[in-house]
């Protein structure tokens, strides 16, 4: 541990730090603009310049380790100096246009010529122009404004893993770029905009939209996949105006995807903002008394086994226990929260989460993905997995489709077939697993939600017991457990966790469908569900409760219009099996409301006496049925057991992932034009197939 | 003045064969085995002992940086890189050594190679050098085909690969850090420091730099004693040196003469005078481009090392004398370079990149004397901005030429803004 | 500049000859296994070579497949060393060094020489394709100021006259012996030589 003297202040700081990161310890800020903690050390700024005892000129304290003995001086003339001649030089070729620059009010160059720039400016030559670069849908260019930092060129290699970015020339010629036009084809650019200091890159879709002083700020959970990405949801008036990532060390780091960051314009699109009954074969608007009176008129003598409930992706747990009860309060066993008809067993919580957790990547040592395309299912998963490649001494084998993870990795085949193989020991890698210290294993839900899913799952459950991948109890010194479940669904884990699974003689999604077409399920309540073929839903009376106009809500015979995630205060269980707690940002549109209270309402017209009548009752229903939602932010080990059927015939057909198109998985995304244009520039223009290559 | 026996480049002109056996002729590949015999410790310690300081322009002792390098085996490959990249303005003197005694250089690289238990050994050149490069390869293969560089080099058990690669055209890379990059196959942008070469160099690898000339003396220190070399010159400033004499000289040549020697002889005796007479000098920039020029009245006295230039606020740098009469347009000469700094600024580091064109542009002003002359000590701030404050050294060369102008030639910077001045108002009145 | 490709027309594809594919393959093993990057300078000056004297992107593209580089590191790199040219340039490549040394010893009227006798100025090809006339920095033959390169090789200690003579000769279908061109012995003193008085090949021996 080596102690040393930030301006006249003795600290102690742990053995390989920097002297900036011991400054900072020392409570001294080091403006700073290359450095990032999360990148590689550039350097290239020399704005964190400060004065070392002994050397007759100044350091750039990102770089320099510190040392025993050191005596740094960030506030004397030859520090204050050095800081305000680099200020300087950033400043003479960068552009007067704060009033018309988006980055202006969040501006890091705009901050630190504040702090310490002169008031005029010395140089009187002509500055320079750069011409603007075009990234495609997201990111836009302003590239007279960068300040060759190369956080961006940092990032894209580094954390994306996607070597599209770099400086080329030399010089003051040295322009940042791809060279050749290119858009960022990585589902984590918009991250580059957080990073550029300056306003060289911004977000194309919020362009001069609004300004950070006139935003309100959120602090929420992301939806759009189950990583449960913390987030900031930035709004204006009644407007989703963008949404930023928030630090999260345990998920998100301080990244977010594409997805998360961009699909937000699709709040404003197809929204459902009254309630609609079906009349003559038409939808018309009508009044809350007028839907719920059409739903109880519907139910009327109806069995509880002709009545049944799907529940869709991006559901609140409050909402789902509000349906569940209903549910129960009329008699029906048929309720399912896979949509996909993934053959997950809500029975044991261990075999459907992510236990090694997402932070707890950088424990392993070998990776199996099973099924899964993590790039494209949870980026943020993905870009855990490349960092612990980057990390060294990770191997990852892969089951399933073979595809551009953005790190190396052993194909060892596309399906089943190489599973049971593994599974045996008759695989090479299967020596691979045997040395491995920490073991993990990622089952994907494309591995799952297939007919054989149960045999897989019991497969996968089989190998991680054989492979030493689960071992010792739960916060015990050496445990482990590298089995998990990667989610698609936002919704999924919270789903499992209350039992939103056929109860006995109950029918799941393929048999509520199956039912619906053969005319014994006469009601289906649809929450918020449009990942199903609702062409097979058959004459049954369809109730859809949810947000967008997406298919779910095009078939409803009545329509009840909820809220979107960023409209209530909702509790998701990401796919570590993390609860969290998302908050509202602004007021659902319209007639529209918060889903469990919609339930609840109902509930009562229908004539059952309401079990909750505030959100605190309805979380304490949530803590009734399963203990971890009182633990919210943390992960609560499961206790392993028995799941899924290892007897069962695995089929050898390839596994595929579910996620075609990364941009589009939900109907917030598919009413996005930000995604629609990500779509067309980056899954259909690149692979500049025809409609026949399926 | 140096005698032609303690000259250690004996076909300086390529006035003899400069091949394999010409090369023996005059000496070198003899006994080199016995020499490698004498062992690493012998080696440095003679190297030491010669006061052999690096001869690529910032004069660090030669010995000590070898001894950086790790002792016991680490586990990972030793490298010897010899920077061949030589473009300091001013400069051309391991281009001879290249070309004219291709096995002098060589034999100095596996015996440094030895010394810092460097098993692979690459010479970086210049890109342009191509009739260089040539003659180095030819020379190369002739070694391997002797045996005297590959496997059991000269037969003495130590296993040495010797390397050419080229360059494409970077005056950064001459800075040992970006040679690296760029002979790792990167953009030639220095890396930082620490770590230092000797720790992680090249491919992470513990790695010396050395300077042609420096590697090309090792033979001659080591077959005639460290004491030789130490003899000639003065304390600390040692040995002989190849010295270019460029510019307003009657008969500009490169030479090899003793360090310390006055520059009026230097100058005199080899280059055939100053144009004009030695009254007609106006400057001398006595070490290359990077180094401040300096004024006739120090030019009359000072000696040619790098003790004697320091103490006159200069340097030897490369030993390039570029020497001006009094027809030379100074501030132009100088802003010329300023010109070839901005070219050459990698672009990594904020102060070189945008200090590098600042200070050229403002120094154009200058030649036209359009400025005000407060601008003189703006510029003056602004390369002290740029000095002391980049990843490497190109900042402070870009800095030094403008600061040796300002330091030694204002009147003449203040006399064009006057006369600018005085023609406009003229002009203004008519 | 070099923010971006030339506008020049850019060839589909480029593949090296099999001649300098072997080339490729034997300046690649000087590096060590996995260090292959290293070769990235000798082989864009190969494709160069090859494709007449520029970098088109095809090029570059192809030499990060051998290299297993991305694409982006590559032209991070060409764009960087002066001695590739991004644009098509003609048969002779004039590069007239223009750096203080040169200045000094009258480059000025070398460099006008030039362009008076190829009717053409700096960054400017002749319509026949025949020669491209560049200024350059300082090329590290300061003694034989000034001096031109052309193509590979050095013309030195030049004036106008010299300068036109030389390109006047390129001209004429002749290749003017590269060097000192007042025929003095490389870098010595012109006259005689105040060192290395004693018979050749003296000293060391």
């Amino acid at each position: 541990m080596p102690k040393l003297v930030v301006d006249g202040r003795e600290i102690e700081v742990p053995a390989g730090v920097t002297v900036l990161q011991a400054c900072e310890a020392a409570g001294v800020e080091v403006p700073r603009f290359c450095y990032h903690e999360r990148l590689s050390i550039a350097g290239n700024c020399r704005m964190c310049l400060v004065e070392m005892e002994k050397s007759p000129k100044p350091i750039a304290s990102c770089a320099m380790p510190a040392a025993d003995g050191m005596v740094i001086r960030t506030d004397s003339p030859m520090a204050k100096k050095a800081r305000k001649g680099v200020m300087e030089f950033l400043l003479i070729n960068h552009p007067l246009d704060c009033p018309i620059c988006d980055q202006g009010g969040e501006c890091d160059l705009q901050d630190q010529a504040m702090a310490y720039g002169f008031d005029r400016s010395r140089y009187i030559e002509n500055k320079r122009a750069v011409e603007d670069k075009e990234f495609g849908p997201l990111v836009k260019t302003s590239m007279t404004r960068c300040i060759h930092c190369t956080r961006c060129i940092r990032f894209a290699t580094e954390v994306a893993g996607v070597e599209d970015l770099g400086a080329t020339g030399r010089g003051e010629h040295m322009e940042v770029g791809t060279y050749v036009e290119k858009a960022l084809a990585s589902e984590m650019s918009g991250n580059i905009i957080d990073l550029c200091p300056v306003g060289a890159l911004t977000s194309k879709p919020y362009a001069f939209t609004a300004r950070p002083w006139e935003l309100r700020k959120t602090e929420s959970v992301d939806v759009m996949d189950a990583v449960g990405s913390n987030i900031r949801i930035d709004a204006r008036g009644n407007e989703v105006m963008r949404v930023l990532p928030r630090l999260n060390e345990d998920i998100n780091e301080e990244w977010i995807s594409d997805k998360t960051r961009f699909a937000c314009d699709g709040l404003k699109r197809q929204r459902l903002d009254r309630p609609y009954v079906r009349r003559g074969g038409k939808l018309v608007e009508a009044t809350w008394p007028e839907a719920f009176g059409a739903i109880a008129e519907a139910m009327k003598g109806k069995s509880g086994e002709s009545i049944a409930a799907i529940v869709g992706d991006q559901c609140d747990a409050e909402s789902m226990v509000a349906l569940k009860d209903l549910v129960a309060q009329l008699d029906s066993p048929n309720i399912d929260c896979r949509q996909d008809r993934a053959k997950l067993d809500a029975s044991c919580r261990a075999g459907y989460v992510f236990n090694t957790t997402i932070a707890g990547i950088e424990a392993a040592d070998v990776a199996l993905l099973i099924g899964t395309d993590p790039r494209r299912e949870a980026a943020i998963v993905n870009t855990r997995l490349r960092k612990r490649h980057r990390m060294g001494g990770f191997a990852v084998g892969v089951i399933g489709p073979h595809i551009d993870l953005t790190y190396k990795y052993d194909y060892l085949g596309g399906g089943g077939q190489t599973l049971v193989e593994l599974a045996n020991g008759r695989h090479a890698f299967a020596e691979r697993l045997k040395a491995a210290k920490r073991p993990m294993l990622i089952l994907g839900q494309g591995a799952l939600a297939r007919p054989d899913g149960a045999a897989v799952l019991g497969v996968a459950r089989k190998l991680a017991e054989s492979f030493g991948m689960v071992r010792g109890a739960d916060h015990a010194a050496g445990a482990w457990n590298g089995f998990n479940v990667l989610h698609t669904a936002a919704a999924r884990v919270g789903g499992l966790d209350l039992g939103l699974v056929p109860g006995p003689k109950g029918r799941d999604v393929a048999g509520i469908l199956d039912g619906a077409e053969a005319g014994d399920i006469k009601v289906v309540f649809l929450l918020a569900a449009d990942e199903i073929n609702t062409k097979r839903l058959g004459e049954a009376f369809v109730i859809y409760q949810g947000h967008h106009g997406d298919s779910g809500a095009q078939r409803a015979d009545v329509i009840l219009p909820g809220a979107a995630y960023t409209e209530k205060n909702g509790t998701y269980v990401n796919t570590e099996g993390r609860v969290q707690h998302g908050y509202a940002a602004i007021s659902p549109p319209g007639d529209a409301r918060e889903d469990w209270k919609i339930l609840r309402a109902l509930s009562e017209r229908l004539g059952f006496k309401p079990a909750y009548n505030s959100l605190k009752q309805v979380r304490a229903r949530l803590i009734e049925i399963s203990p971890t939602f009182g633990r919210p932010d943390a992960i609560v080990p499961s206790a392993w057991g028995q799941f899924g059927q290892a007897q069962s015939p695995v089929q050898p057909q390839p596994f595929l992932s579910p996620v075609v198109n990364f941009y589009m998985t939900d109907p917030i995304g598919r009413a996005s034009v930000t995604m629609a244009k990500c779509t067309q520039a980056f899954v259909l223009k690149p692979a500049g197939k025809t409609g026949t290559d399926g | 003045m140096l005698r032609d026996s303690d000259r250690v480049f004996t076909n300086l002109y390529g006035q003899a064969d400069w091949r394999l056996n010409g090369a023996r002729a005059r000496g070198d590949w003899d006994g080199t085995k016995d020499l490698i015999a004498k062992g690493r410790d012998w080696m440095v310690e003679q190297v030491k002992a010669s006061g052999l300081r690096g001869r690529g322009g910032a004069g660090f002792p030669t010995g000590l940086k070898w001894t950086f390098m790790p002792k016991q085996p680490t586990g990972r490959p030793h490298y010897l890189v010899v920077n061949a990249d030589e473009g300091e303005p001013g400069t051309c003197k391991d281009r001879d050594i290249l070309r004219h005694d291709p096995h002098k250089f060589l034999e100095g690289c596996l015996l440094a190679s030895f010394a810092m238990g460097a098993g692979t050994c690459y010479i970086y050149i210049r890109g342009e050098f191509y009739a260089e490069a040539s003659n180095m390869q030819v020379a190369i293969d002739e070694a391997y085909a002797a045996g005297l560089i590959g496997k059991n080099a000269c037969g003495s058990g130590f296993d040495c690969d010797i390397h050419l690669h080229r360059g494409a055209g970077a005056y950064i890379c001459g800075e040992e850090m970006a040679l690296i990059e760029s002979l790792e196959g990167k953009k030639g942008q220095p890396r930082l420091k620490p770590p230092f070469p000797a720790a992680m160099g090249l491919y992470g690898c513990p790695t010396t730099v050395n300077n042609v000339e420096t590697i090309a003396v090792v033979p001659a220190i080591l077959r005639r004693g460290g004491a030789w070399f130490a003899g000639i010159g003065r304390p600390k400033n040692s040995g002989t040196k190849i010295f270019c004499i460029s510019g307003h000289v009657n008969k500009p040549c490169n030479v090899e003469e003793e360090m310390g020697i006055p520059m009026r002889e230097l100058i005199d005796r080899h280059a055939g005078g100053v144009r004009g007479g030695w009254d007609n000098l106006l400057a001398v920039i006595p070490g290359g481009s990077s180094v401040p020029v300096l004024p006739k009245s120090i030019c009359d006295t000072v000696l040619m090392d790098f003790d004697a230039l320091r103490d006159v606020q200069s340097g030897l740098g490369t030993a390039a004398v570029i020497v001006m009469d009094k027809s030379t347009d100074i501030v132009r000469a100088i802003a010329r370079l300023s010109k070839f700094y901005k070219h050459e600024s990698c672009g990594q580091c904020t102060p070189c990149r945008e200090g590098t064109g600042w200070m050229w542009r403002v120094m154009e002003r200058l030649v036209r004397g359009d400025a005000r002359i407060d601008e003189i000590g703006a510029l003056e701030e602004v390369t002290r901005q740029v000095e002391g404050h980049t990843i490497c050294a190109l900042g402070d060369a870009a800095a030094w030429p403008i600061q040796g102008l300002i330091r030694h030639f204002r009147p003449e910077l203040e006399r064009r803004i006057h006369a600018r001045a005085a023609a406009g108002a003229a002009r203004a009145a008519e | 500049m070099t923010s971006k490709p030339a506008k020049a027309v850019q060839p589909k594809s480029f593949a090296f000859t099999a001649e300098n594919l072997a080339r490729a393959q034997k300046i690649i093993a000087r590096y060590p296994q996995g260090r292959q990057a290293s070769a990235v300078l000798p082989l864009l000056d190969l494709a160069q070579r090859q494709a007449g004297g520029w970098l088109p992107l095809a090029a570059m593209d192809h030499v990060a497949g051998i290299l297993d580089m991305a694409s982006i590191r590559v032209y991070e790199v060409a764009t960087f060393y002066s001695m590739f040219n991004l644009d098509p340039v003609g048969r002779y490549l004039v590069q007239v060094c223009t750096t203080t040394p040169c200045w000094l010893c009258g480059s000025e009227a070398v460099a006008k020489a030039c362009e008076d006798t190829l009717g053409i100025r700096f960054g400017e090809t002749t319509p026949d394709g025949v020669f491209t006339l560049k200024e350059v920095e300082c090329l590290g033959a300061c003694v034989n100021a000034p001096m031109v390169q052309i193509n590979d090789d050095y013309y030195e200690d030049l004036d106008a006259d010299r300068a036109r003579a030389v390109l006047q000769a390129l001209k004429a279908g002749t290749k003017p012996k590269p060097g000192s061109q007042t025929g003095r012995q490389t870098s010595a003193p012109a006259g005689a030589r105040t060192t290395l008085t004693a018979a050749k090949g003296a000293g060391g021996s």
